[in-house]
């Protein structure tokens, strides 16, 4: 099943579904790079709130994916993780460690505002 | 209800049938939702463990009726793969033969409330897990 990727002004939105695979995430992976690339986009949102759960791979594709896109020049913000889920992941030993996360879509949006307008 | 439940695991897609049913079985025994999701998080991980060093094996899982009619969830994982040469190395934190994250197997044994693990070379790996509704 394929995620679908918006595009707002220069931020790219993936929201993910419960049911996401393996395959699922690591396309995503690839298609978010090359299309911030694209569309010169400057941030990237990954709504997870709908994930419920986040294991070792779920949580490592999103790390890579985000220092990928660090790489390509723009930020990343996980959004949504579930309070349960957040949880697990710490009993789990999962750290998202370098990534920014924030609360919800609103505001992963502000973060990503206030990030432009440092750099600007 | 009472009747085990198998998935046969071999890609990823029963991956997330197998943490599905794990979750929708916790739900069935009023688990709570963080302890449900405790329970479809080991799951998914000793699923991953199955398609990443066996390529296919079996998840079962179980309703227990303990002490007091308190109930639980087993989930018992097993393949015919390579098995596991240490089981004592497999279990400290930060060890993985397969270049992940290394944290499979100590990383789900914090997530249940029993762990057991038993492995041969070359016949494969059964990981049991409990998890006790509180």
């Amino acid at each position: 099943m394929e995620i679908p990727i918006l595009r707002q002004g220069k931020v790219l939105i993936a929201t993910l579904q419960a049911a996401v695979t393996d395959v699922d995430l690591m396309r995503l992976r690839t298609a978010l790079v090359q299309e911030v690339v694209r569309g010169r986009s400057r941030g990237v949102i990954v709504d997870v709130t709908a994930i419920d759960v986040m294991d070792s791979f779920a949580s490592r594709v999103l790390q890579d994916l985000a220092h990928m896109i660090r790489l390509r020049g723009a930020e990343t913000v996980i959004v949504g993780i579930q309070p349960d889920v957040a949880f697990a992941m710490v009993q789990l030993g999962l750290r998202l460690e370098s990534v920014a996360t924030a609360l919800d879509l609103e505001e992963g949006m502000d973060y990503l505002n206030r990030e432009f307008k440092t750099l600007a | 209800m009472e009747e085990d439940i198998q998935v046969n695991i071999q890609s990823d897609q029963d991956i997330v049938i197998a943490r599905h049913k794990g979750r929708s079985l916790a739900a069935a025994l009023n688990f709570s939702a963080g302890e449900a999701t405790l329970i479809a998080t080991a799951i998914s991980e000793l699923a991953r463990n199955i398609v990443t060093y066996a390529k296919k094996g079996v998840i079962r899982l179980k309703v227990l009726n303990g002490e007091s009619a308190r109930r639980g969830i087993r989930v018992v994982a097993r393949d015919e793969g390579p098995g596991i040469a240490d089981v004592e190395q497999a279990l400290r934190d930060g060890f993985s033969t397969s270049g992940s994250l290394g944290l499979g197997l100590p990383g789900v044994r914090r997530l249940v409330d029993e762990f057991q693990i038993e492995s041969r070379r070359n016949q494969g790996t059964t990981v049991t897990v409990t998890k006790w509704k509180p």
